[in-house]
């Protein structure tokens, strides 16, 4: 790629260096001999334009080259979010029976998502449709090869697109295991998850990111700004996973029995895995190796510096001591606040929206949910539904046009895109994408486990449960200490 | 014979290891255990949620000794298991009526 790119460059160099010459070389031939000069004339004005035409693709050859080399990065480190970045991270928090089958439900999704993608999933997004959902004129991938798709990135093929989309489908329902952890019967979660992937996933994706989306920030009718996924991913998955922690119930022996973390040690490398992940979550929403993708991979890494010191800042306060479960998940909590915000928004905001998410996110699991009792058991409420909607909501106020200048006046002068910068209307418009992400994660939820539920019964019996899910659903152990 | 099982802190196990060696004392089965005596555990917070661990991580240590050798035994153990803080841990003696070696069957204390 990188050969491609210098030759791209040398190539320019070249041209540049040879132009003077051309120009020079009409007048001389016009000074000997005036009359012959037109044939002459029009051959060398056809070469040039030849050899200008070869460069212009030689350049775009090299400017997708470094495009698609990026995006494709982002695209394994999305994937590597999920597994083992998330698997790990919820694995560590559930009890040592339970460990498996945690990580199962995160990497099993690796694999039932990417078929539903293959399938219509893909489609359902992005293809054009109506302001809802997408058409399935790319089912079964039809047409989504290696020439770019305009109206999403134009520099890279279409097929990166989809791939790195794929990776965002996938961890979004992954997000959903952890409120109904330690409980949910692995047959009827995978049922859940085709069906949450299709009636929730793709029409609140394609409403915010497709072409002509009811929320799309160019053309839609509520514009929301949403860079990687705030609405699209936190929010629906954290609240569809509020929905699901109430419908399924409090594990047994919850909250009297104790049921601490059996392996911080491993949430800490997952949460490590994330943040590092997250970079090509957020960056890559940029579509393009650009400066754009520097300034959400710096935004990125700022809010989830500030949400580690708001959270465990918040619990040595109130505790007495900053505790590392209380560092990654705030780290987690700010990476998932700056998600729609990371495009949008400098470095200053990026500080701000991460202390905001850190210490709001702590309140969230730590006394929110003590109140109300139900047992979203790794908090992907109080981490992904809560943060996604702070920022969601920041990014309204903090948006900056001299970050992204998305919108513009029709005779394309850039118009202010947040509430500090004069366009208190954004909030509004976010709220507007939020509460619809609300409404369609609940109302989807609800009728998705009803059916999973009636079908084959969302739930592990209790002898299952209590047995562990390692064993009642898969047939294994996750520590075999005494096998030698 | 006497059966010795001394319960102690886990950080003090090597120079009780040690401290038997230098007595003279050979052979013993070591096992990391959970218990509580009059010791309070600790309170553990995750994500705001309070765990009170009152089944502290010990260590127990047992060896059968020869009768003769008992009181060297306790006080090899003694010296080397104390703190002086409260979780030291307990020893506990126990009558042994046999011992035999498996390799050759001897018995008695020749087969400690």
């Amino acid at each position: 790629m990188q050969r491609r790119r210098a030759a791209g460059v040398f190539l320019i160099l070249l041209a540049l260096c040879a132009e003077p010459l051309w120009a020079q070389a009409p007048a001389a031939a016009g000074a000997t001999s005036p009359t012959s000069a037109s044939p002459q004339a029009n051959q060398d004005a056809s070469q040039l334009n030849a050899r200008l035409a070869q460069l212009e693709q030689q350049v775009a050859d090299a400017h997708s080259a470094g495009d698609n080399a990026w995006m494709l990065v982002c695209a394994a480190l999305v994937l590597m979010m999920t597994g083992p970045g998330l698997a790990l991270f919820y694995g560590g928090l559930v009890r040592q029976k339970n460990v498996l089958a945690t990580m199962m439900q995160s990497f099993a999704l690796m694999a039932v998502v990417t078929v539903v993608w293959a399938v219509v999933g893909y489609s359902l997004c992005f293809h054009t449709g109506n302001p809802f959902v997408g058409g399935f004129g790319y089912s079964f991938l039809r047409g989504v090869g290696s020439a770019p798709n305009p109206d999403y990135a134009a520099t890279i093929p279409q097929q990166t697109f989809m791939v790195y989309q794929l990776m965002f489908a996938i961890i979004t329902p992954a997000l959903i295991t952890g409120s109904i952890a330690e409980r949910a019967r692995f047959s009827a979660l995978m049922l859940f998850m085709v069906l949450w992937s299709l009636l929730v996933y793709s029409p609140m994706a394609h409403m915010v990111w497709g072409a002509g989306g009811l929320l799309n920030n160019s053309g839609g009718k509520f514009p929301t700004l949403d860079f990687a996924g705030g609405t699209v991913v936190h929010i629906t998955s954290g609240v569809s996973a509020l929905v699901a922690a109430l419908y399924f119930g409090k594990r047994v022996g919850y909250p009297k029995q104790p049921m601490p973390p059996h392996s911080v040690v491993l949430s800490f490398i997952g949460a490590s895995l994330l943040w590092v992940g997250w970079f090509g979550f957020n960056a890559g929403s940029a579509l393009a190796a650009n400066g754009l993708a520097t300034s959400a991979f710096v935004a990125t890494h700022f809010a989830a510096a500030s949400a580690t010191l708001g959270w465990a800042g918040a619990e040595w306060v109130r505790n007495g001591k900053p505790s590392v479960l209380g560092a990654i998940s705030g780290a987690v909590a700010g990476l998932v606040a700056i998600t729609p915000a990371s495009g949008f928004v400098g470095p200053r905001a990026a500080l701000v929206i991460g202390l905001v998410a850190g210490v709001g996110c702590y309140l969230m699991v730590a006394a929110v949910k003590a109140k109300f009792g139900y047992d979203d058991s790794l908090d992907a409420f109080g981490v992904h539904g809560a943060g996604g909607t702070i920022g969601a909501i920041l990014t309204g106020v903090f948006a900056k046009s001299s970050v992204n200048p998305v919108f513009h006046d029709p005779a394309g002068k850039v118009l202010p895109v947040g509430m500090l910068e004069g366009n208190a209307g954004q909030v509004l418009y976010q709220l507007i994408g939020v509460a619809i992400a609300w409404v369609l994660a609940i109302v989807g939820s609800l009728v998705i486990l009803k059916i999973a539920d009636l079908l084959i019964g969302v739930r592990a019996t209790q002898e299952e449960e209590v047995e562990g899910l390692d064993v009642s659903q898969h047939g294994e152990e996750g520590y075999n200490l005494e096998a030698q | 014979m006497t059966k010795i099982e001394a319960i102690i802190q886990t950080s003090r196990f090597e120079s009780v290891k040690d401290a038997l060696k230098e007595a003279g004392i050979e052979g013993m089965t070591v096992t990391e255990v959970r218990g509580h005596g009059r010791q309070k555990g600790h309170t553990e917070i995750y994500r705001g949620r309070e765990y009170s661990m009152d089944l502290l991580p010990k260590t127990k240590v047992e060896l059968v000794v020869a009768d003769r050798l008992v009181e060297t035994a306790i006080e090899a153990i003694l010296k080397s298991a104390r703190t002086g803080k409260i979780g030291d841990g307990k020893i506990f003696l126990t009558k042994i009526d046999e011992a035999i070696r498996i390799r050759n069957e001897e018995r008695g204390e020749n087969a400690l």
